[in-house]
């Protein structure tokens, strides 16, 4: 049982760095301290009001001491907890945590990436398993590729299922001003793209772009004094399933289906009741896997319910609306820009792409190789 | 619990490799295979650890085709359930890469490595490509 409260903390800031590719010699801190900043405009704040720094990245190896140096600030609690690109959502439990527990007031949680102006390689170099690395899996795309073979074998999902949530995508990225794909996409574009470790195309994979955020969360009491509408954070739910794919005990069950579940007991809340989603989709299986895991269809029809448009604009349900980490950013680990969607979501500024009535939104972190999986469920003041 | 400092898990199972031998591990403790090796049995926590030698024969349980770069040709990566009840990564050799299906029987081979990679476990269609 968590002690966590539903609601007893909410998100006042929420920005987002420079997307796509920055100027060289740009350091993943200076995205941090640019969306810090812009966070912090958002609501009001001041940067001596942040008491508590929440952070991860590949780049930066003690990055909390890193942020602390960069604003001069002396925090009186940092969490440094990396669990890959769900990391952030695994922050706002912490800073939740934290927040009832009086260790800090104001969290900050930020994220910043050049994994494309330094190369993937630079960014996040992989570490040598000698029973993973002599076989050459191109990772983490191979992993990835492993569970949507099996899931196709399981359950009968195409390479075209796969292909819609790429499209989809792409139809929402093209609402938005900041997403990094410009151009429409087909599903036929998709299956006759470069192969990368079959049946995963490019098309199937999450861009590669430079980004970052961030996001600030104090008590629900302090946030109705600030500049906008508070975004509550309603319930949370994370869970680890393994490290390795070799390790992974059902390689079509995430762990998604245990911290979904979490997250809704304590918000006490349903799938049906969710108006939007934000789904890491760092490859075309992942909403797949997590619309099963997470409740919004039975296990194994992930497939045909992402089918026939139904996850793009104007279909049953809207999930990543921001073009998601396939067609608007992915600069590594994601996580945080996936819940920056969805607070904007609850808040009403997204523009063309804003989802009608939005109370509810998930927002769910994957990290690692399908490993560590995060749920937190946000809410309006509506919902309390 | 044998001392790190005379031998380690990855080491064993090395020594069986240059043998020819697919080794895994057993918990004494509930009888269940475990791999990778380890010092530490999971779930049970126990030290009560056995070598045993595997038979060498499992079957596909997922496979990818990767292709790496544009000068070489596509391989396999495969997850391999061998039959004692453990499962590793792996690749299916002697048979083109999209040919190799889940639900596929294979039997292990030793690659034997060279100076840099230390010997690993590949596996092999049974009866051959098809």
């Amino acid at each position: 049982m968590s002690g966590l409260q539903r609601g007893s903390v909410a998100v006042v800031g929420a920005a987002e760095s420079d997307l796509g590719q920055v100027a060289p010699h740009t350091s993943p801190l200076d995205m941090m301290a640019q969306a810090t900043l812009r966070a912090l405009d958002d609501c009001g704040l001041k940067l001596s009001d942040i008491d508590g720094i929440f952070s991860a990245t590949s780049q930066v190896r003690l990055s909390s001491l890193a942020l602390a140096e960069y604003f001069r600030l002396k925090p009186n609690y940092f969490d440094g907890t990396i669990i890959g690109g769900s990391s952030f959502m695994s922050h706002v439990a912490h800073a939740q945590g934290a927040i009832q527990a009086g260790l800090c007031e104001v969290a900050l949680i930020t994220y910043g990436s050049t994994q494309r102006s330094v190369s993937r390689a630079a960014a996040s170099p992989r570490e040598y398993n000698y029973y993973e690395t002599p076989y050459k899996p191109v990772l983490p795309a191979s992993a990835y590729a492993l569970a949507a073979a099996r899931h196709m074998h399981e359950f009968g999902t195409t390479r075209e299922q796969l292909a819609e949530v790429a499209v989809a995508a792409r139809k929402w990225a093209l609402m938005n001003p900041v997403a990094w794909e410009k151009e429409p996409l087909t599903v036929e574009q998709v299956l006759k793209s470069r192969m990368v470790s079959y049946p995963l195309t490019v098309r199937d994979c999450c861009l590669v772009t430079d980004g970052g955020g961030a996001i600030i969360l104090t008590s629900a009491a302090r946030a109705k004094t600030l500049r906008k509408k508070p975004v509550y954070v309603l319930g949370v739910g994370e869970a680890i399933g393994h490290f390795t794919i070799s390790n992974m005990p059902n390689l079509t069950v995430t762990a998604a289906a245990e911290s979904g579940p979490k997250a809704f007991r304590m918000a006490g809340l349903k799938p049906t009741d969710v108006d939007m989603l934000s789904l890491y989709d760092a490859f075309t299986i992942t909403p797949i896997l997590f619309l099963e895991d997470l409740g919004f269809c039975p296990k194994g029809e992930g497939g045909r319910f992402v089918s026939g448009g139904s996850i793009a604009p104007g279909g049953k349900l809207a999930v990543n609306t921001s073009g998601g980490g396939l067609s608007y950013c992915h600069p590594g680990m994601y996580g945080l820009l996936v819940m920056i969607e969805a607070i904007r979501q609850v808040r009403g500024e997204c523009g063309q792409r804003q989802v009608r009535d939005c109370e509810i939104s998930l927002a769910h972190g994957n990290g690692g190789v399908l490993s560590s999986q995060c749920t937190v469920l946000f809410g309006s003041d509506a919902t309390l | 619990m044998p001392s790190l400092k005379e031998q380690s898990p990855l080491g064993v199972y090395l020594e069986h490799c240059k043998k020819g031998e697919l080794a895994y591990q057993v918990c004494t403790d509930d009888n269940k295979p475990l791999f990778f090796p380890r010092v530490v049995a999971p779930v049970t926590g126990s030290a009560n650890i056995e070598w045993r030698v595997s038979k060498g024969l499992g079957t596909v349980h997922s496979t990818t085709v990767v292709h790496a770069a544009k000068d070489q040709p596509p391989h396999n990566v495969a997850l391999i359930d061998v039959d004692e009840g453990f499962r590793l990564m792996s690749r299916v050799e002697d048979i083109d890469p999209m040919q190799v299906r889940i639900g596929m029987r294979v039997k292990v081979r030793i690659n034997p490595g060279d100076d840099k990679q230390p010997p690993f476990p590949v596996f092999v269609p049974i009866g051959g490509a098809k």
